[in-house]
């Protein structure tokens, strides 16, 4: 197809992809169908758009939406960044990785910096988006009202009349069971005003990094067969009560490892005598940290050497 | 605003067909500000068909009904937009279901099925919806402290007060009921009534209420539409409907009930 040529220029000599497979392992129509979806998604900002969905060589729930989705954006001059709950090194993010640079033969890379497509379950980077970036999630669950209204005809009503009083009612539940919003992630938001959106589970500490985002943000739900947007510079609002306004996750501690305040950190257990750290979730950002010669109180200790561990190496 | 010399609801020849049987056939009535309207008869006469109707959640066969509503004026309920009817649905217009867990979110607690309304048309304070809600808690006799309790944790009863009070939050002007009171038992059901009858005429409401329990339409109607497969047979005010009844029927119905 001319169509194909036209898309990749210099196929012929680059690479080490697999020619047993297709430019990208999807067929070109189904690559069509699905740009075809992301177009309408960027143009209604927050629509859930229904697409086609693919059986994908791994199961639904490990990110077969989100492999759609970098399946026809990823050109031959882009590089690919995969993370998993902050992670290059884990094993979702390695296979996923793997998976592309076999049958697209594009450059991966760890650096958030230097990623042109960064597919990401659950995380946005802590290190700032730019705007020939793009974001590619995978979502579990894309209908941010299924918590309140099971029905599938309805929540479309919902949304397309913009009855959006019920979501709150979650809001008001949280608070009145705890005190507080407790909800720490899929936390909801309202994008340009108008639809309201699942953010997939990334935690509430990342919401702020999608409002007027310079990078295109694209959400894949593999087995609900959905795809939304949030394009360039977008406002993006978190849902809240006048009187208990939307807040993130704070630390008392820093980063073990490279004494950063302002990640997202998770807490790791060292031993079974109650120690436990607290370490950046984003690898890339806690390793360049260190590289400029930040180090955080637990830095120097043998027995966590092995969460620094030396990057872990390119597919 | 308020003028006393339109009605709330007029009803014009509403008429039902599923397939070649009568739901229900040539209904008209007005209702006016602040008057109760029973709907009685058998079952299977086509009082609920007519309530769905009414309430703009079935589309009639033939006829028209329109809403006198403050906010969008003169409404035809089944040829308006879908926004317009879900936004009359969720302020000015009340449904009490027959089986209080039709009208309840069983799944949030009695506080967030108060307060859904409420946010429903834009309330985003925590404190205030929460202090609206233990208030019409207070109002339908329920304590106060069970705001935080699940509407299943609650008895019958309490159940149909609570999705009474959540119809009642926003203040509609309108409330249609389908049997507020079946499956309760007498003393819950007295009560019931004494606290509807109160409300009603302190907050002006109009209601249409659907019941097949005479006492009930004589204790809280002041018109009666009495139907019977499907068309009403006789109406006008309550008292003299049922002391002096003159369709057979309605002396059927009437003869029927057990003097005490």
């Amino acid at each position: 197809m001319t169509y194909q040529e036209d898309l990749m220029p210099g196929k012929s000599d680059a690479t080490d992809n697999d020619a047993g497979y297709n430019y990208g392992y999807l067929n070109e129509q189904t690559k069509r169908m699905i740009r075809r979806a992301i177009l309408k998604a960027v143009a209604i900002p927050g629509y859930q758009v229904p697409f086609a969905g693919r059986e994908m060589p791994m199961p639904y729930g490990w990110g077969t939406g989100g492999i759609q989705l970098s399946a026809c954006l990823l050109g031959p001059n882009d590089v690919f960044k995969v993370i998993d709950q902050g992670a290059d090194d884990t094993t979702n993010a390695v296979s996923i990785r793997k998976f592309f640079a076999r049958v697209t033969g594009v450059e991966t890379t760890e650096k958030t910096g230097e990623a042109t497509v960064i597919q990401t379950r659950h995380r946005i980077p802590e290190a700032p988006l730019q705007e020939d970036q793009i974001m590619v999630y995978q979502v579990p669950i894309p209908e941010p009202l299924r918590w309140v209204e099971p029905r599938e005809s309805e929540t479309r009503k919902m949304h397309a009349l913009e009855e959006y009083g019920v979501m709150h009612v979650q809001l008001y539940e949280d608070i009145a069971r705890h005190g507080r919003i407790a909800t720490n992630f899929m936390y909801p938001v309202k994008v340009d005003g108008r639809y309201i959106m699942c953010p997939s589970p990334i935690p509430k500490f990342d919401n702020p990094k999608l409002d007027m985002s310079p990078a295109l943000h694209l959400f894949g739900a593999g087995r609900e067969k959905r795809i939304y947007a949030v394009p360039p510079y977008t406002d993006v609002k978190s849902l809240d009560f006048e009187d208990h306004p939307f807040q993130v996750e704070s630390w008392d501690a820093c980063c073990g490892l490279c004494g950063a305040r302002d990640s997202y950190l998770d807490e790791v257990i060292l031993n079974d005598e109650g120690e436990r750290m607290f370490v950046c979730s984003d690898t890339d950002y806690c390793s360049s940290r260190r590289a400029q010669g930040n180090f955080g109180p637990m830095a120097g200790r043998e027995d966590v050497a092995e969460l620094m561990g030396e990057s872990p190496q390119t597919a | 605003m308020q003028t006393f010399n339109e009605p709330m609801i007029h009803a014009q020849g509403v008429t039902k067909y599923y397939g070649p049987m009568v739901g229900c056939k040539d209904v008209s009535f007005d209702l006016w500000p602040g008057e109760v309207m029973g709907i009685v008869g058998e079952s299977g006469s086509g009082k609920s068909t007519l309530l769905r109707c009414l309430s703009g959640r079935l589309d009639p066969t033939s006829g028209s009904v329109s809403y006198r509503s403050d906010e969008f004026g003169d409404v035809d309920v089944h040829d308006c937009s879908e926004t317009v009817r879900r936004k009359l649905l969720r302020t000015e217009l009340g449904v009490v279901h027959q089986n209080p867990r039709d009208g309840l979110r069983l799944g949030v607690t009695a506080g967030a099925n108060l307060g859904e309304r409420l946010m429903s048309v834009g309330a985003r304070h925590y404190g205030n919806i929460r202090k609206e809600a233990a208030k019409w808690l207070g109002e339908v006799e329920i304590d106060a402290d069970r705001i935080d309790h699940f509407p299943r944790t609650f008895s019958g009863g309490m159940q149909q007060r609570l999705q009474i009070a959540c119809n009642l939050i926003t203040s509609p002007r309108i409330v249609f009921m389908d049997e507020p009171t079946g499956g309760l038992d007498v003393s819950v059901q007295a009560r019931l009534l004494d606290l509807l009858r109160n409300l009603v005429s302190r907050l002006g409401l109009s209601v249409i209420l659907v019941t097949h329990d005479l006492a009930v339409a004589r204790l809280l109607a002041h018109r009666l539409m009495v139907m019977k497969s499907g068309e009403v047979v006789e109406s006008g005010l309550t008292d003299q409907v049922l002391d002096d009844p003159q369709h057979p029927y309605t002396q059927l119905l009437v003869s029927s009930i057990l003097q005490a």
